[in-house]
C-alpha cells in the first residue's frame, strides 16, 4: 500500500466515525500495541508522566475503558452517553513515506451528550501514524482541549 | 426571616443517626454554611510552593469567598480577600502570577502592599478631610482573620476570633506530617495545575464519600472488576509486573472484610481517616533508591515507621481530603447547595525518586479526572442522590451504620473500617461550627 495525503486524511475521518458510532473493537484494532492516548491537563504540557494529565492511557487502560462502557454495572452509562465529532480537513504535518511514519493535526468540535446535558469541546488531535505490514496504524494520539483548565463535567467517551 | 436563621433550627437538622435532606438541598442552609461554618473553621487555601517568590500570588476561594494567597516582601504568606476596598473590583482574576511589590486595582489605580495595607490613591487630595481613614475602605485590602502555614500547607480562618489552629486540628495533623515526612527533605512541592471537576451535588456528599468504605466494590465494580477480569484474561505469570492500572484500580474491588479490617479513626472537630491498619495503598511496589534516601535523612527506624503508615483518606473538616501515601490533596469547593468544584492536586516529594511523582500523577488521572472511569461512577451516585433527595415525605438521610449509644466525638476513637462514625463526627462538628458565633452574638 502506498500512503498518500488522501489516505491519511481518510484514515482520520474513518477513525472519528468509528468513535461516533461506538465501533470500539474496530477502533482498538487501529492501534499499535505500545501506543498511548494522551489528553494533557495543562496548556502546552510537555510531560505526560510526572505531571497530571486528563488521560495518558496504554492499550490495557483503553481496553478497560471500552470494555467498561458495555458492562452491566456501569452505572454512569445507564443510560449511555453519545458523542459526535465535526472535524476540519486534517493537516499532514510530517510525511516520511520511506520510514512509513506520518503526523497529522486535526481541529475538531467534539460533542458529548447524556440525558438532558450536552457538552461541547473544541479540541486539537495530533496523530502519529505508522505503516505496519501494509496497514496504517495509530502509534500515538494526543488530544488537546482548548479550555483544558476549565472545570469539566464527565467526559465519558473519546474525542 | 428565613427558616434557617436561628442556631436552633440549624442544629435540629442533625440527629445522632440521621440528618435532614435540607442540609444538602436547601440554598438557605448553604448560605448559613458560608456565613458560619466556613468562617469559623480553618479552611485550606493552598500550598506555599504555589507562591515561592515575593509578590507571587494564587487566587482561590474559602467557601464562596474569593481570596488571594500572596508571598509578602517579608517572605510570609498572607491571605487577602480578593476585593478592592474602593468599589469592589476583584484585584486579581488570573489563577496565579506575580504582582511585584504591590497590588494595583485596574479600575482607579488604588494600590496596596502585599500585606493589604493601602499604599497610594491617585489624586489623593480629593479625599482630604473626608474622613476616608476612618472607613473600612481607607484601611486597604482586608485580610482573613488568621493564617497558618503548617509545614507548607496554608490554612485560614475567616472569622477574626475563634478556635486556634492547634485546637482545631489537634492530633489529626499526624496525617499531614506523614505526607510531608515522606520527603527525604521534609518538603513538598506542588506539581502542575489541579484537575478540576464540576459536580452537580452538595459539597458534603463528596466529603462523606471519602470515608465511605461500603461503596467501592459496588459503585466501582465496572472499572475495578473489569480491570481484574482483563488482567486474568492476559494469563500472565504470577510474578510478572502488573500493569499500573491493576496496581491502582484493582484494590477498589477488595472485599468487605478488607475494608472492615482497615479501620477508621476519628478526631475531634470533624477530622478522621480510613486505613488505620492497612489500606488500598499498602501494596504498591517499592521504588528503588527511595527507602535508602529516607534512611539517610531519618535513620532506618523512623524511615520504616513513616512508610508503615498507609492511611487511605484523611478528611480535614470541612472540605479537604489528603492521601499521605501518594501525596494527593483534594479540595471540595462549594459553589451552591447543588454545585461543587473538586480540585485534585498532587505534590512532589523533594529529594525522592521521580517514579513516586509518576505514580501519584497516574493515580490522580486514573481515579479523579473528569475523564476517569472510576470518578464517573462516584459522580453518578452523588447526582442521583441530589435528585433523589427531592422526594417529599422521606426527608432524612441515614448515617447509623455501627452507631453506638452516646458517642463522644470530642475524643479520638478507632473503629471497624465500615463504620459511619466519621460521617456522624462531621455532622457533630457541622453543628458546632454552624452555631458557634451565633451563640456569642446572641449572648452579647
Ligand atoms: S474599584 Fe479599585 S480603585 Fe476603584
Ligand atoms: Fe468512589
Amino acid at each position: 500500500m502506498s500512503v498518500t495525503r488522501e489516505t491519511l486524511i481518510d484514515f482520520i475521518y474513518d477513525e472519528v466515525r468509528m468513535l461516533g458510532e461506538g465501533r470500539y473493537t474496530e477502533w482498538l484494532d487501529l492501534w499499535l500495541p505500545d501506543g498511548h492516548y494522551w489528553m494533557p491537563l495543562d496548556y502546552q504540557q510537555t510531560d505526560p508522566i510526572n505531571q497530571t494529565s486528563l488521560m495518558y492511557e496504554d492499550m490495557f487502560m483503553l481496553k478497560l475503558r471500552v470494555e467498561r462502557l458495555n458492562g452491566a454495572r456501569t452505572f454512569s452509562q445507564k443510560p449511555k452517553s453519545r458523542c459526535h465529532h465535526v472535524i476540519q480537513r486534517p493537516f499532514v504535518d510530517e510525511m516520511d513515506t520511506e520510514a512509513g511514519r506520518f503526523v497529522t493535526t486535526t481541529f475538531m468540535h467534539y460533542v458529548e451528550t447524556r440525558l438532558d446535558e450536552q457538552q461541547l469541546l473544541a479540541v486539537t488531535a495530533r496523530h502519529e501514524l505508522a505503516l505496519v505490514e501494509g496497514r496504517l496504524r495509530i502509534a500515538n494520539k494526543r488530544v488537546d482541549i482548548v479550555n483544558c483548565d476549565a472545570a469539566f463535567r464527565n467526559i465519558q467517551l473519546l474525542p | 426571616m428565613g427558616r434557617y436563621d436561628s442556631p436552633a433550627a440549624l442544629a435540629a437538622l442533625v440527629q445522632p443517626h440521621q440528618v435532614h435532606r435540607d442540609i444538602y438541598t436547601d440554598q438557605e442552609v448553604f448560605q448559613q454554611e458560608m456565613k458560619h461554618l466556613f468562617a469559623n473553621a480553618w479552611v485550606f487555601v493552598g500550598h506555599e510552593s504555589q507562591t515561592p517568590n515575593k509578590g507571587d500570588y494564587f487566587s482561590t476561594h474559602i467557601g464562596t469567598q474569593p481570596v488571594i494567597q500572596v508571598r509578602h516582601s517579608t517572605g510570609d504568606i498572607h491571605v487577602l480577600l480578593n476585593r478592592c476596598p474602593h468599589k469592589g473590583t476583584k484585584i486579581v482574576i488570573d489563577r496565579q502570577g506575580n504582582t511585584g511589590k504591590f497590588f494595583r486595582c485596574p479600575y482607579h489605580a488604588w494600590s496596596f502592599k502585599t500585606d493589604g495595607c493601602l499604599l497610594a490613591i491617585p489624586l489623593k487630595k480629593g479625599y482630604q478631610n473626608t474622613g476616608l481613614e476612618e472607613t473600612d475602605s481607607g484601611k486597604g485590602m482586608r485580610s482573613v482573620g488568621d493564617v497558618k502555614n503548617y509545614r507548607g500547607f496554608i490554612f485560614a480562618r475567616l472569622a477574626d476570633e475563634g478556635m486556634s489552629f492547634e485546637e482545631f486540628f489537634g492530633k489529626s495533623l499526624s496525617s499531614l506530617d506523614n505526607m510531608v515526612d515522606r520527603s527525604p527533605a521534609g518538603r513538598l512541592e506542588v506539581v502542575g495545575p489541579p484537575l478540576r471537576y464540576m459536580h452537580h451535588c452538595n459539597w458534603k456528599m463528596l466529603v462523606e464519600n471519602q470515608t465511605d468504605t461500603c461503596h467501592p466494590m459496588v459503585a466501582h465494580e465496572s472499572s475495578a472488576g473489569t480491570a481484574v477480569k482483563l488482567y486474568e484474561e492476559l494469563g500472565l505469570p504470577e510474578d510478572a509486573p502488573k500493569p499500573p492500572a491493576m496496581e491502582i484500580i484493582a484494590p477498589f474491588m477488595s472485599p468487605y472484610e478488607f475494608f472492615e479490617g482497615m479501620g477508621i479513626r476519628t478526631w475531634p472537630n470533624g477530622h478522621g481517616h480510613t486505613g488505620v491498619n492497612h489500606s488500598i495503598h499498602s501494596d504498591y511496589a517499592a521504588i528503588p533508591g527511595y527507602f535508602e534516601a529516607l534512611c539517610e535523612s531519618y535513620g532506618e527506624e523512623k524511615a520504616k515507621a513513616i512508610l508503615d503508615e498507609n492511611r487511605h483518606n484523611t478528611v480535614y473538616f470541612p472540605n479537604i481530603m489528603i492521601k499521605g501515601p501518594i501525596q494527593q490533596l483534594r479540595v471540595f469547593i462549594p459553589i451552591a447547595a447543588d454545585r461543587t468544584v473538586v480540585e485534585s492536586y498532587i505534590y512532589r516529594l523533594v529529594d525522592a525518586p521521580d517514579e513516586l511523582t509518576a505514580r501519584t500523577a497516574m493515580y490522580n488521572r486514573m481515579i479523579n479526572a473528569p475523564t476517569s472511569i472510576v470518578g464517573h461512577d462516584d459522580l453518578e451516585m452523588y447526582e442521583r442522590a441530589q435528585e433523589g433527595l427531592m422526594v417529599d415525605g422521606l426527608e432524612w438521610v441515614n448515617i447509623q451504620r455501627l452507631i453506638e449509644e452516646d458517642e463522644d466525638f470530642e475524643v479520638e476513637a478507632v473503629e471497624n473500617g465500615t463504620t459511619e462514625r466519621q460521617m456522624r463526627n462531621q455532622f457533630h462538628a457541622w453543628v458546632k461550627f454552624m452555631t458557634m458565633c451565633q451563640k456569642t452574638e446572641a449572648a452579647e
